[in-house]
């Protein structure tokens, strides 16, 4: 329940509030968004699984994005910011994709 | 990041159960959340049924022999702290999705992508110039046709003045002279009247009238001494002619010796010239459509 109002009140907050991104993390924030879903959508498979553990979930989400955020940023350091954000945005997708078929087997038996 | 990043992955609820149980109990029942997290599989990891304030929502999981809920982290800084990441998460995605929507977004690209946006532009750039050259070329073309048709149009105009008068089908205006022939003695001739007339053409008379009778190229003067008509209408003495013209050059040319004057004076008649800046040829004569004649294409 949690997660969800917090979900629910973040993006009313983002809406209503409108912040202008700061010039040094516009290029994170899009893989920081990914990365921190993917831990999203991994514990609500762990839940399902009946595995949900919190403190692991709230490391997961935090070194994700921060992994994230890391890689993306050396990736800019190193002139191939472009190609690596896509490729993390690609693994992470894939791992999306992997929790989300969980899930739904979970939900629909299936 | 390979593997450690996945939150609720197997392996990890197991080390996690141990520290737990013994501080974990009095904060676990939160009452507000009971079906909410069914937590079936880690009560059999390590626990006695030590405190039973959960079991209500145990019932509800279905599992009535391990009642106590050990590892659960039920604390408040937890569900505070997932609460917060999500809260974040949300935030960050909203914003995220703001800022794809506008042209802000653009401030953060990366140089490559810029490089590519840049050329897209310049591409499109180059398009729409050449979309521009067309249509400028094609206005060009427009307003030269419009305008050379206006010129023909004005010229085609002009001419169609310039006939109606010669064929007398318009009244004309202009300087020129009036010109009054007496015949008392009914003796001048058809030649005298067609003598007057060319002279006058040749002078540069451009229309005239004779008694109201507008002369035009087909004019004839017909009829015996007394009795003339021209193009059929009789017309008497005294024979007034209204013509358009350099009006000295008119009175010169029907002046010279051997002339106008000198052959009517000749025939018992008297000839009365008055130059005028501005006289009016207003009789008119029909527009003869030829009959035989057509134009040579």
């Amino acid at each position: 329940m949690i997660p969800v109002l917090g979900l629910v009140v973040g993006v009313v907050l983002g809406l209503v509030f409108d912040p202008t991104v700061p010039l040094w993390l516009q290029p994170y924030l899009p893989i920081a968004v990914v990365a921190a879903l993917d831990a999203v959508f991994g514990g609500a498979r762990a839940r399902l699984d009946g595995v949900f553990d919190a403190k692991v979930f709230v490391i997961s989400f935090v070194s994700n994005v921060v992994v994230a955020g890391l890689i993306v940023f050396l990736g800019d350091q190193l002139g191939v910011g472009a190609q690596l954000s896509t490729a993390v945005v690609v693994v992470l997708g894939i791992r999306i994709f992997g929790n989300a078929a969980a899930i739904r087997r979970h939900v629909f038996r299936a | 990041m390979t593997e450690d990043p996945r939150p609720g992955a197997t392996p990890d609820p197991a080390p996690d159960a141990t520290p737990d149980p013994t501080p974990d109990p009095p904060p676990d029942p939160t009452p507000g959340r009971p079906a909410d997290e069914p937590a079936p599989v880690e009560p059999a990891a390590a626990e006695p049924g030590t405190t039973e304030p959960a079991s209500a929502e145990r019932a509800a999981a279905g599992e009535e022999g391990a009642p106590a809920r050990p590892r659960r982290r039920r604390d408040p800084v937890a569900a505070a702290l997932i609460g917060v990441l999500t809260l974040l998460l949300g935030f960050a995605f909203a914003v995220q999705v703001r800022v794809t929507d506008t042209d802000q977004a653009l401030t953060g690209a990366r140089e490559e992508d810029l490089v590519r946006i840049l050329d897209e532009l310049e591409a499109e750039e180059q398009r729409l110039r050449g979309q521009l050259a067309d249509q400028r070329s094609a206005l060009r073309d427009l307003n030269d046709t419009d305008s050379r048709a206006d010129a023909a149009l004005e010229e085609a105009r002009q001419r169609a003045d310039a006939l109606a008068i010669l064929n007398g089908t318009v009244a004309a205006e202009g300087p020129g002279l009036l010109m009054t022939v007496r015949d008392p003695e009914g003796e001048v001739r058809v030649a005298d009247l067609l003598g007057a007339i060319q002279e006058l053409r040749g002078a540069g008379a451009e229309t005239m009238q004779v008694d109201g009778v507008r002369i035009g190229v087909t004019s004839a003067v017909t009829g015996s001494p007394g009795s003339l008509s021209i193009d059929g209408e009789e017309i008497t003495s005294p024979y007034e002619f209204v013509v358009i013209g350099s009006p000295q050059d008119l009175e010169t040319a029907l002046n010279i010796p051997g002339g106008v004057v000198d052959s009517v004076s000749r025939r018992g008649g008297t000839v009365v010239i008055a130059q005028s800046q501005r006289v009016l040829v207003d009789a008119l004569r029909p527009l003869e459509t030829p009959q035989y004649a057509e134009p040579d294409e």
